[in-house]
């Protein structure tokens, strides 16, 4: 067993982890941060996905020690003082979830790829989203979504 | 995953030390292909060793040409001023978004999947691996499936691409995993005409017939007519040797397409 340490959602934290241990894992078990999902742990569904250092990653695809010392936000560090974030609002408001299980991660990508891409076209979204696999909705109003945030909610 | 002992390596000399001071070590770099390796079981390192704090990561660009860290991941190449395009689509073509933000160059060329995009832009632009230990030329690195001209223990520092005058890459993505269901390079190279193919065979190779067609006459008409032959071409559920042999040819003309 080792120790790391790193903020997640502006606190300092850390835990007695293994090498094999993955981060969606201490985030989920150590921590009961049990909004980020895990889908497919093969690294191709997203639902895992989270920020570190600022830029969207799958979490079931890194192991918590090469998180040590990042800064780390995850679906629960999004809403400031119970207000949802801008791409929180835009899913509720456009109805881009059906059964939720994809949406952490879906919302954490989109929030990657507004902040790099500040106007994306349709296909732009499209591709970009092109890591998260959403099983309900068809994306439509996923797009509609981040289209909206986009343009400041 | 079995466990393992992790390891921070501070520098490429340190990580070599690592892995010599571990039983049967593995270094690491963005994790997006070993990881899952190590989820299936298919490895069982006694010990990782990440190379992501060994300062093996950036991009420096000369007259003759651009050199990239090993460590230095996909998205940060594509979004580099200093990248020639052609490069740069390489890279923004890989995985997904997610994937982009880990994976690293080095560890796609050291892993040298049949599938993968950078090994055919090394080829096509005649690149210089450069390691711990000495200088590979790209032609001489991919030597097989998942095999590559790297000793036990040698690691990969960075990739020198020189320029070249016109250079494009096109691919077939495969809808599911987005792999190179056949990807071809194209490039008027510093060392002339250079043609490389992935995605077709068990790892991705140069083709002189396509590099002679085009060094007589850079257009994609001047493709018409040459086949390929499907005998040792992967055949799998996503495509047959056939269709793999024809994307070839469909692949080079887009590529020499786009690079104008
Ligand atoms: C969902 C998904 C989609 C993908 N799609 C594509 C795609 O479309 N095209 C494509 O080309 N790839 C694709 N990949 C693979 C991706 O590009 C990986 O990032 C890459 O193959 C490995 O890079 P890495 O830095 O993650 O290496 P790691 O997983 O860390 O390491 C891979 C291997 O390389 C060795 N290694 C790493 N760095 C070095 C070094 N500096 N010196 C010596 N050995 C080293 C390791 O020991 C290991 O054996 C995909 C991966 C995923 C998960
Ligand atoms: S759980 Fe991480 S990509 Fe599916
Ligand atoms: S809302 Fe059900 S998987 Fe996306």
């Amino acid at each position: 067993m080792a120790t790391v340490s790193m903020t997640v959602n502006g606190q300092a934290v850390s835990g007695e982890v293994e090498g094999r241990t993955l981060l969606v894992q201490f985030l989920r078990e150590n921590l009961n941060l049990t909004g980020t999902h895990v889908g497919c742990d093969t690294s191709q569904c997203g639902a895992c996905v989270v920020h570190v250092d600022g830029d969207s990653m799958k979490s079931c695809t890194m192991l918590a020690l090469e998180a040590e010392g990042a800064d780390v936000t995850t679906i629960e560090g999004l809403a400031k003082g119970g207000e949802m974030h801008p791409m929180q609002k835009a899913f509720q408001d456009n109805h881009g979830l059906q059964c939720g299980f994809c949406t952490p991660g879906m919302v954490m990508s989109a929030i990657d790829l507004v902040a790099k891409n500040p106007n994306p076209d349709e296909a732009t979204i499209r591709e970009q989203l092109e890591g998260n696999i959403c099983r309900c909705t068809g994306y439509h109003n996923i797009v509609k979504a981040v289209q909206q945030a986009a343009k400041g909610g | 995953m079995y466990d393992f002992n992790f390891h921070s390596a501070s520098s490429a000399h340190d990580a070599a030390a690592k892995l010599a001071a571990s039983d049967d070590g593995s270094v690491m770099a963005g994790g997006q292909t070993l990881i899952p390796v190590l989820k299936q079981r298919l490895a069982n390192p006694s010990d990782v060793i990440s190379l992501a704090g060994a300062g093996l990561s950036g991009i420096t660009k000369n007259g003759d040409g651009v050199t990239i860290g090993a460590t230095t991941t996909h998205a940060a190449v594509a979004g580099s001023g200093d990248v020639p395009a052609a490069l740069r689509s390489v890279a923004e073509g890989i995985g997904d978004a997610q994937v982009r933000n880990r994976g690293t160059l080095g560890g796609s060329i050291a892993n040298n999947d049949p599938a993968a995009d950078y090994p055919a832009a090394l080829l096509g632009l005649g690149a210089t691996i450069t390691t711990n230990q000495r200088d590979i030329a790209a032609d001489d690195f991919f030597t097989g499936l998942f095999e590559t001209a790297l000793n036990d223990g040698e690691i990969i520092k960075s990739v020198t691409f020189p320029n070249a005058t016109k250079a494009a890459y096109a691919k077939f993505p495969n809808p599911a995993s987005r792999f190179a269901m056949v990807g071809v390079f194209v490039a008027q190279a510093a060392d002339g005409v250079r043609v490389a193919v992935t995605g077709a065979t068990d790892c991705a190779h140069r083709g002189p017939k396509l590099e002679a067609a085009l060094s007589a006459n850079w257009s994609a008409s001047a493709l018409d007519g040459i086949t390929i032959p499907a005998d040792h071409l992967n055949s799998d559920i996503h495509g047959s040797a056939e269709y793999r042999a024809n994307l070839v040819i469909v692949m080079a003309k887009r590529a020499v397409e786009a690079a104008g």
